[in-house]
């Protein structure tokens, strides 16, 4: 290896990327989103899809799902990283858990006439999608699945006449009778 | 309803501030007043339970803090106002994060009205100071003040210490609630950290630890934070492995430097014999330290052969550089306790004598080796004198950043913990001058000595004033190259010798600097006149510069070259141009 002259020893890192949902339980207060993302960013971590909301309101307790790339080591670290910070009370990797439900919710509007308009239609009850807005020329669909099952459906929606996609982010939750 | 005129829990929340400080045994603070901490200033007036050190400069308290915390085990406390005063505390902040020291500092902010206003000397504070402290906290409401300072108290001394920061708009200080003495509720639930070692963990690293034919103990700064017990159960597990024992740049101390089991410190600067006996061991004990990079050179040729046991209290610090076979999360002195108890126990006792013999192999290359002179200062030299002039005193060392640094950690021996504060993890130039304010506020009898550099030193050097106005003796004790040293030395390592921006062209005098704050200057050029100078300096009880004219372009070795092994150091009898050429080849520098 060829190394550069420099105070720091540069390094190639070979191992491959894994994916990784992640779910976190914090304690609903001022700033403890931004301390969350700000460890990502700080640290140089992938956000690839982040999805809170509140889900105890008298615990004030919220749930943070994060999807994330990075080495197995890297996955570790974030683990531990989040683990330690004060307002985090849990953190589950559900992927590692291999028992977990991961769900999305898109809103997706398409323009287009005649033939277009029928095909989009026709797609959107193979995907269990339903329309939620309709004018003589657009449709608003609204899907639900995992993030897979929204990527495709937009595909097939491009050639009909995409406009625009808003997206949450996923939601997971573990199979069982019992809780995080 | 009670009288609440009464109540004596009934206070303004500067009240609550500086009564919350006496509830957690504080009697020094440092700090700077400004407009959002007025109320608390004159809270600060009326009482005489807390003493108040005025420094020259917002970085210059948050050091003082961390010295006092590091020479005492107690939380430093540092007071500073918004806005600038805020923003400059980022640097010890960050500091204190870095090499996990106690810190709490309280900042003013302007009322909670006007915040998001842009009012003068506004700053988001907690906004800038999140990813700088292990938490912080704005507080809008005076009846949640106790809680917060409380809270915030204990964050910052337990599991892993760190600085936190709590942030209180002046309209909470002059709004009057409920106080209440610190009480185990004021904990966030979610904060729990790990203190017993898992015992299976435990067994397994001693069944490792009884086996091994090659065995190393790599402590670092958590034994010293973990507290007496930890480097006391350090020390007994030493002499009852007979193990060979070397550390980072932050645990000194922990087991005494003229212990027979002693290889100096390890990694980049550390010496031939610690990183060999690290390349080549076959079990290795790393307590209360992180694999930093300044540890382990090139990480996949670290240590490749031995298994590796790693105890610390932050489990995000295992394997985050270095993949570890036996990690025990829990506090060091508490797992220590736990692993002589169980070594004790088991019938099988390691022989290491080949081992040993190795090692004194290593030793015997000499790796700290340096040509004395007798026309011109070496600055190895100057701390060896310096040792030596203070062996037996009780003294207290704090340095700034750079070879200065690097050689008072070769040739300095620490026999007690607490007694060396540096910046090891951020790399705070102008850590060392505050710090010693610090340090001598805690500690009024001891001798305090600041090793600097002739750059670093500039960088603090207005809490001259402050050592000046409160009559603290400190030495600061400056290696003057007239060159940032550390940075010369890699020009020419690394970039052809084009020195650039490296040389100091107009260097102050010293002396008169000195004298021109009230202190002492004194200024030694030859290796004749070192040893009476420094008795001078010592004998002198008032603060002194002490300019020590050394050898401009003496470079610090041995070393570790970037992208090399341990067992790839470069030593000094073989740091000639040629080799060192050679050592450091390699294509343009990139970062």
């Amino acid at each position: 290896m060829n190394q550069p002259a420099s105070a720091y020893f540069i390094e190639d890192r070979h191992d491959p990327n894994e994916t990784h949902t992640l779910s976190v339980l914090v304690q609903n207060e001022p700033g403890v989103l931004a301390r969350v993302i700000g460890l990502f960013s700080g640290r140089g971590y992938n956000i690839e899809s982040l999805t809170v909301s509140e889900t105890e309101s008298q615990k004030h307790l919220s749930r943070i799902t994060i999807v994330t790339t990075g080495t197995p080591m890297v996955i570790e670290q974030i683990k531990h990283q989040l683990d330690r910070m004060i307002p985090v009370y849990r953190v589950v990797d559900m992927t590692q858990t291999k028992r977990s439900i991961e769900r999305e919710l898109a809103m997706v509007k398409v323009r287009g006439q005649g033939e277009h308009r029928v095909e989009a239609l026709r797609l959107a009850d193979a995907f269990r999608a339903r329309v939620i807005d309709a004018t003589t020329e657009s449709f608003v669909f609204e899907i639900t699945g995992n993030t897979d099952k929204i990527n495709q459906y937009i595909d097939l929606m491009r050639p009909l006449g995409l406009v625009e996609v808003s997206r949450t982010g996923v939601a997971a939750i573990g199979r069982g009778p019992e809780g995080m | 309803m009670s009288d609440k005129s009464h109540d004596p829990n009934q206070m303004t929340g500067a009240a609550m501030i500086v009564r919350a400080l006496i509830d957690h045994g504080v009697t020094d603070i440092f700090g700077y007043p400004g407009g959002a901490v007025l109320p608390i200033y004159d809270e600060i007036f009326q009482q005489s339970e807390v003493q108040h050190i005025l420094v020259r400069h917002e970085q210059g308290a948050g050091h003082a803090a961390e010295g006092y915390a590091r020479s005492t085990g107690k939380p430093g406390v540092a007071l500073v106002t918004s806005g600038p005063g805020a923003t400059n505390m980022v640097t010890p902040l960050t500091d204190a994060l870095m090499d996990s020291i106690p810190l709490v500092c309280i900042s003013g902010q302007v009322p909670t009205h006007l915040i998001g206003n842009d009012a003068f000397q506004e700053c988001d504070t907690v906004g800038i100071t999140r990813p700088c402290t292990k938490h912080n906290w704005l507080v809008r409401d005076v009846n949640d003040l106790a809680k917060v300072l409380h809270e915030a108290f204990y964050v910052a001394t337990s599991g892993r210490p760190g600085p936190v920061l709590v942030d209180v708009p002046k309209d909470v200080q002059f709004a009057t609630g409920t106080y209440h003495p610190p009480r185990k509720s004021d904990v966030h639930r979610s904060y729990a950290p790990r203190v017993k070692g898992d015992a299976t963990q435990i067994r397994k690293a001693v069944a490792l630890l009884a086996n091994a034919k090659r065995p190393v103990i790599y402590s670092g700064g958590g034994v010293i934070n973990s507290g007496p017990e930890a480097t006391k159960l350090l020390r007994e597990l030493v002499e009852v492995t007979g193990f060979p024992i070397t550390s980072t740049l932050m645990g000194l101390g922990a087991y005494p430097a003229s212990g027979k089991n002693w290889l100096g410190m390890l990694g980049m600067h550390g010496t031939y014999e610690a990183n060999m006996t690290m390349h080549d061991c076959d079990v290795m004990l790393c307590v209360g330290a992180r694999f930093d990079d300044r540890i382990t050179g090139r990480v996949d040729a670290f240590s490749p052969g031995s298994k590796k046991i790693h105890i610390d209290i932050d489990p995000s610090s295992i394997n985050k550089n270095i993949r570890v076979d036996v990690p025990i999360i829990g506090d060091c002195g508490n797992i220590l306790g736990d692993i002589l108890q169980v070594f004790k126990a088991e019938t099988k006792k390691p022989d290491i004598k080949a081992w040993w013999q190795q090692i004194a192999q290593w030793r015997a290359r000499n790796s700290l080796y340096y040509r004395k002179s007798n026309e011109v200062i070496l600055p190895q030299h100057a701390i060896q004198s310096l040792f030596e002039a203070t062996r037996g005193r009780d003294t207290y060392i704090t340095t700034e950043v750079g070879q200065h640094q690097m050689w008072a950690a070769q040739f300095f021996g620490f026999e007690e913990p607490h007694r060396w504060m540096t910046s090891g993890g951020l790399g705070t130039m102008g850590y060392g001058l505050p710090a010693a304010v610090g340090v001598q506020v805690a500690h009024p009898d001891s001798l305090v000595i600041d090793i600097a550099g002739d750059a670093s030193v500039q960088m603090t050097m207005q809490e001259m004033s402050t050592a000046v106005q409160y009559e603290l003796p400190i030495k600061i004790f400056i290696l003057n190259n007239q060159y940032m040293g550390m940075v010369r030395q890699w020009q020419q390592l690394l970039h052809g010798n084009r020195l650039s921006h490296s040389y100091s062209e107009a260097l102050p005098d010293f002396v008169k600097l000195a004298e021109a704050y009230g202190g002492v200057g004194i200024q030694v050029h030859k290796p004749g006149d070192l040893d009476g100078a420094i008795q001078e300096m010592i004998s002198v009880k008032r603060p002194v510069l002490f300019d020590c004219r050394v050898a401009a372009l003496e470079n610090c070795f041995p070393m570790i070259p970037s992208g090399k092994a341990h067992n790839e150091m470069l030593l000094p009898e073989q740091a000639n141009d040629e080799a060192t050429a050679k050592a450091f080849a390699g294509g343009k520098a990139l970062v």
